[in-house]
């Protein structure tokens, strides 16, 4: 069923912000990092129940990345948090070098990614990070799609040993993945069976797949849609199979198609079984200002964008 | 150990550190010579430690990290020499399969490395965060860091700098190799690096004076610099060396910063340095 309860919508970073804080409470190692953007990354709750955890980094992230890899010679586990473009770009050597690298048990939480940034514009919308993040050796890479499946995947990943980048985004977007749900690192959620086409989308996108697919199906083209929560390390069986069984898949994101989902998608695929793709995504190009809304239209991430690339992919299936 | 047993294991370390880097016709044995005494005074008289059950986490024992890590030579030597894995592994340096990495790392699991290094100017703040780790675990141990006077150029040591000292990271004795010499020159020419002493001061540390390569004066400063752990501020030591130091013809130039002896030059060396602990 396409019908996914929706039940109010809420941001990421407050579903991040609310599994640190259970993250915390379960472990007692669990530790905590923030470049001088406590409200923004939701860390205050952390902050008031733990404080001799917290570690107000100031905005010096090349140092939060190094404090954070020397927090685990001990047994500590640390959450970064900072906006993503200062998670990764800014301090890819350091993540590279002393947390990749040398193995450190360091949890990289990063908000803001993507154009959903809005009006800040595209010095600080992200769109690189998923596939800068997923090139490092040793890294696993989640990014969820609505505040239940990002507070989950925060608890997971506490219980997780090795490093993580989780990535979610600032503004409100609907919640229908469900409280308490088990988040399960690697195990793609298939949301919902269909034969004509696979729709495999990540983070702000998947809501707009369910949107699209639900607009297909009323056109009676049925949708296999597959949350794609864990990019890194992906579950290469759910694509193949979901693949395998429709002929035509299209890949949808808040980042650039270059080294992002997609480009994930399409090396799999061409391996295990070559496919027809079509990708939605921001395609070589800079962000800027706007609001949200405005933003994900002029670039091309809604849902009509996805129908388009449904219909051009079964074009491309039946040739 | 006696400053004259020290002294003499520092002269094995020496030889260890110009044939490694012959054999494999690669690596930094000008850095590594000037931190010899430095290295051997920390590991064989003034950190706690226990080669014997190292542990990534090593908890209630001190820390050390190379901040500075192409000079590998130099702690390797003094790890296998003071038990953290066989003297004979030392021939495996550079080379396809070894532990001994050119810059140190974790990744083959290596006794006594706890964490990558080889790009400059990330030490501290790992190290700092070992040392905050140490203060929630009630460790009462200490964190020891080594860095090169050219790496101070990188921006992150300043950033580190900084947070230790608003954090009051009191259980942490930082030492800065000054020698002066960074690969394209003297660092003076390349990139002046000013008056050390007054910026580690302005930037909240305390700061001392050592000279490196006289070994009563690393023990004693070293000494010192314990006493001065846990009043609130980070300890810094402005340690002097000569790079190449025990070699004559590679001492003072950063001509043999990263450049090995060829046959000739390494039998020069050795006639330098008295073997005793047994070449590996």
């Amino acid at each position: 069923m396409l019908d996914f309860k929706v039940e109010g919508s809420n941001d990421t970073r407050s579903g991040f912000g609310e599994g640190l804080l259970e993250a915390g409470k379960k472990n007692p190692h669990v530790v905590a990092l923030c470049a001088d953007l406590i409200g923004s990354l939701k860390m205050d709750a952390f902050l008031k129940a733990f404080p001799e955890r917290f570690f107000q980094v100031g905005i010096a992230e090349a140092n939060m990345m190094g404090v954070a890899a020397g927090l685990t010679i001990g047994g500590h586990i640390p959450f970064t948090g900072t906006f993503a473009n200062f998670s990764t770009g800014r301090v890819y050597d350091q993540i590279r070098q002393s947390i990749a690298y040398s193995d450190k048990n360091v949890k990289i939480c990063a908000s803001h990614a993507g154009l959903t940034l809005g009006e800040d514009g595209a010095t600080h919308q992200i769109l690189e990070d998923i596939g800068m993040m997923s090139m490092l050796p040793n890294m696993t890479v989640i990014n969820p799609c609505d505040f239940h499946q990002t507070k989950a995947a925060t608890i997971a990943i506490a219980e997780h040993h090795g490093p993580v980048y989780l990535r979610f985004g600032r503004p409100k977007v609907p919640m229908y993945t469900g409280a308490d749900q088990k988040f399960e690192i690697g195990k793609a959620w298939h949301m919902h069976a269909g034969n004509h086409v696979s729709i495999f989308a990540t983070g702000h996108l998947v809501w707009k797949a369910v949107e699209a697919a639900k607009a297909l199906e009323a056109e009676g083209i049925t949708v296999d849609l597959i949350n794609i929560h864990t990019i890194k390390p992906l579950d290469i069986e759910a694509v193949v199979n979901s693949a395998r069984k429709t002929g035509a898949v299209v890949t949808a994101e808040e980042h650039q198609i270059n080294g992002g989902l997609g480009s994930l998608i399409a090396q799999a695929l061409s391996q295990h079984c070559p496919t027809p793709i079509e990708f939605v995504g921001v395609n070589d190009s800079f962000g800027e200002s706007g609001t949200p809304d405005q933003l994900m239209k002029k670039y091309g991430l809604e849902s009509e964008n996805i129908i388009a690339a449904v219909k051009k992919v079964l074009v491309r299936k039946s040739a | 150990m006696t400053i004259s047993e020290l002294q003499a294991t520092a002269s094995q370390v020496r030889r260890d550190i110009v044939r490694m880097v012959h054999a494999v016709n690669s690596g930094h044995p000008g850095g590594s010579l000037g931190c010899t005494d430095y290295m051997v005074a920390l590991y064989f008289k003034i950190m706690n430690h226990k080669p014997g059950t190292w542990n990534m986490d090593g908890k209630g024992e001190d820390l050390f990290f190379l901040s500075n890590g192409h000079i590998s030579p130099v702690w390797y030597s003094v790890l296998a020499r003071s038990g953290y894995f066989p003297a004979q592994e030392l021939s495996t340096f550079r080379k396809i399969n070894t532990r001994l990495q050119g810059h140190p790392t974790t990744h083959e699991g290596l006794p006594g490395v706890r964490v990558a290094s080889g790009s400059l100017g990330q030490g501290l703040s790992v190290a700092i965060g070992a040392a905050q780790a140490k203060k929630l675990n009630n460790d009462q141990s200490l964190v020891y860091t080594l860095h090169g006077d050219g790496e101070l150029q990188e921006g992150q040591i300043w950033e580190a700098a900084m947070y230790a000292a608003h954090h009051k990271v009191d259980n942490l004795i930082s030492t800065i190799d000054v020698n002066g010499q960074q690969i394209d020159g003297p660092t003076e020419k390349v990139m002046s690096l000013g008056n050390l002493r007054a910026k580690w001061e302005a930037f909240g540390w305390q700061v001392i004076d050592m000279e490196g390569n006289d070994m009563q004066s690393v023990v004693s400063t070293l000494e010192k610099a314990k006493t001065l752990c846990g009043k609130g501020k980070p300890v810094m030591i402005l340690m002097t060396t000569s790079m190449g130091k025990g070699v004559d013809f590679m001492e003072g130039t950063h001509k043999w910063h990263g450049v090995a002896p060829n046959d000739a030059e390494l039998a020069q060396a050795l006639g330098q340095l008295e073997e005793t602990l047994g070449d590996y």
